[in-house]
């Protein structure tokens, strides 16, 4: 193949702008870590940085010693374990269930889970029906179980499942199991890619969740980590925005910003140092469950 | 897209498959009309017996329906319900009475809110958010997906496409928590204006800013996960038309306008169109977690949901709010239909139902 006028400007082009959009979306990340590692004073003076000034853990000793960063880890963590395991057994029983071809009312029930994604109640009713009939104000369930099953989530592992040969399910019949047995000793191990890839899209969802806190829970050591996240920040706006209007310097007023920038790092951590490794299964269940197959 | 038409075409094989095997091929199309009457009554029959009734077919796979139920289950609850929920947008709203014996008061909530000018605001900021966020994370995606596909470096193209699709990982709190580093006034951006010698920006009290910074962020977080359809879709194409295309003395840039983006035409038109049929939904994870209850930010920011919310806590008629709620229902379900009712004459096999 001979070489075209101009196609080496294309080439730099793409790579140039690609490159410069990789290194934009990680300079905010690098600017947070840095600036949690730097004391308070010199962040004061020199502003947000992306190599520290002068390197200072003040803000993690701060941030472990003041309490609330362990309860919150600990709800995360638990919403995250239990909230994926009971979400992925309801959704793939269900998912495996409307993808039998003997079930013959299998396409009503996937248009009544389909028919939640195109109509909702809305916030009120949701809202009234679970603190003042189910009783969840304040309690982590209240984290956990509005938001149990995904209608897409399980449409797509539908799709999965879909793609297994009815053969295997067949032979277990003629064996005598019924499908229960089937769907947990022959379905579940020979679908771990679907299950992973939909487990994932649950885990992230519960690990950032924020939204149901803001409406559901009061106690502070029942927080979630994103939901304490905005808490701190919600305090350093209040008195930025009412020292900004009566003019004042909000220097020595705000809570630590340090600490601020610690939480974040904290909060993201896990999902940076695991990404590399589960990246190649987010890709794979967008590209599954959009192209048709 | 999102392969929803499978379910379709899978039952009606489903169907046609029994009947079949009744009516022996194709003997039944060359009988006379008393003979096809005959077949007619036959098929009915037939059909019955293929679509059982739900009790019988509960019968049938009762342990199919039993791996359902905790999932169905779970529907009611907490969407159904609060659907019929809706009802309290009709009533005047006493916590002591509860949502039914409340007295029903017909459309005088709809009234109320529609008196209040607040609905053109929220409303306004909420389709034109939209319009600019559609707009610019569709461009940005497609101009990322064409280049990374032109990358002929596997090793740089597989780690700068893992970078870009990081973003959208992160919860909008912490991407919130992110910003200040760039915004407050000490933050990277304001450094830079002050360096040029610039006069510095105070982002957090000047709403005139937040429509374009909303948009960056949107592009930053959002841009580089919207690509990945668009890089599979490339992908797919077949690559004898590049080499056509190379042996005939194309520019790789010739390529590109005149090759990929007329093939992914059909592509980009559908994901926009969804997207479009979910104008009226704000996007109350972002703007809550970026502006919260920063109200000198609210007439760029302010959209339906995050007006909802704070209604919910301020307004006590509880009843008003739900009927503001119900109005964005209601219109989001008929342009999500509306947009299929497009999507289907651009290109049936690739629209939602």
């Amino acid at each position: 193949m001979k070489k075209v006028k101009g196609d080496t400007a294309v080439s730099v082009v793409c790579y140039g702008f690609i490159i410069i959009f990789a290194v934009l979306c990680l300079v905010p990340l690098l600017l947070v870590l840095a600036s949690s590692f730097t004391s308070q004073a010199s962040l004061n003076q020199m502003g947000y940085r992306l190599w520290p000034a002068e390197f200072d853990l003040a803000a993690y000793r701060m941030l472990f010693k003041s309490g609330t960063i362990l309860p919150a880890y600990g709800v995360t963590i638990f919403i995250t374990v239990v909230g994926t395991v009971l979400s992925m057994l309801v959704t793939c029983a269900c998912a495996y269930a409307i993808s039998c071809k003997g079930m013959q009312y299998r396409g009503a029930i996937a248009f009544f889970i389909y028919f939640t994604m195109l109509f909702t109640g809305g916030l009120v009713p949701t809202y009234l029906w679970v603190t003042k009939y189910l009783h969840l104000s304040d309690s982590l369930w209240a984290l956990i179980l509005p938001s149990l099953v995904n209608a897409w989530n399980l449409l797509l592992m539908r799709n999965f499942f879909n793609g297994i040969p009815d053969a295997l399910s067949e032979s277990g019949r003629i064996d005598g199991a019924n499908d229960i047995v089937i769907f947990f000793k022959i379905i579940l191990p020979i679908s771990l890619p679907g299950i992973a890839t939909v487990g994932l899209f649950y885990a992230l969802a519960y690990w950032n969740e924020w939204y149901k806190a803001l409406l559901y829970i009061h106690t502070e050591w029942k927080y979630p980590l994103q939901y304490l996240i905005m808490m701190i920040q919600k305090d350093i706006q209040f008195v930025q925005q009412n020292a900004a209007q009566a003019g004042v310097q909000t220097e020595g007023l705000v809570p630590a910003e340090t600490v601020q920038m610690a939480t974040a790092v904290v909060t993201i951590g896990p999902i940076v140092l695991l990404y590399p490794f589960l990246q190649k299964y987010f890709v794979q269940g967008l590209t599954v469950g959009s192209v048709k197959g | 897209m999102y392969n929803l038409t499978n379910r379709r075409s899978g039952e009606a094989g489903a169907d046609a498959e029994p009947l079949k095997f009744l009516s022996g091929g194709d003997f039944a199309v060359k009988t006379s009309t008393a003979e096809n009457k005959a077949v007619m009554k036959a098929r009915k029959a037939a059909n019955k017996k293929i679509k059982p009734t739900l009790l019988q077919d509960i019968k049938r796979n009762p342990w199919l329906y039993v791996l359902c139920l905790p999932a169905l289950v779970f529907f009611v609850l907490f969407a159904y319900i609060p659907m019929a929920g809706l009802y309290i947008a009709f009533v005047d709203y006493r916590p002591m009475k509860g949502i039914w014996a409340s007295q029903f008061v017909g459309l005088e909530n709809f009234k109320a809110f529609f008196a209040t000018n607040n609905w053109i605001t929220v409303t306004a900021n909420t389709l034109f958010l939209n319009v600019l966020f559609i707009a610019f994370t569709t461009l940005t995606s497609v101009v990322i997906a064409i280049m990374l596909s032109e990358m002929k470096n596997k090793w740089v193209k597989k780690i700068t496409q893992s970078v870009v699709i990081l973003p959208h990982f992160m919860s909008w709190t912490v991407i919130s928590m992110l910003s200040v580093a760039i915004l407050a006034s000490n933050g990277i951006v304001n450094q830079v204006i002050q360096k040029m010698g610039g006069q510095g920006i105070e982002f957090y009290n000047t709403p005139s800013v937040w429509p374009a910074v909303l948009v960056l962020l949107r592009i930053w977080q959002g841009a580089g996960f919207g690509s990945i359809v668009y890089l599979a879709t490339i992908t797919g194409f077949d690559s004898s038309i590049y080499e056509a295309a190379a042996v005939d003395g194309a520019s790789r840039w010739q390529c590109i306008t005149r090759l990929t983006l007329p093939m992914l035409k059909n592509t980009i038109i559908m994901l926009t169109i969804m997207n479009v049929g979910k104008i009226f939904n704000g996007d109350f994870g972002m703007i809550y977690a970026m502006v919260g209850t920063n109200s000198l930010l609210y007439p760029t920011t302010d959209v339906i949901d995050t007006y909802l919310f704070r209604q919910m806590f301020e307004n006590p008629n509880m009843g008003q709010t739900a009927a503001v709620g119900l109005v964005q229902s209601i219109l989001g379900f008929l342009f999500v239909v509306l947009c299929n009712k497009i999507a289907n004459k651009w290109s049936p096999e690739s629209a939602l139902f």
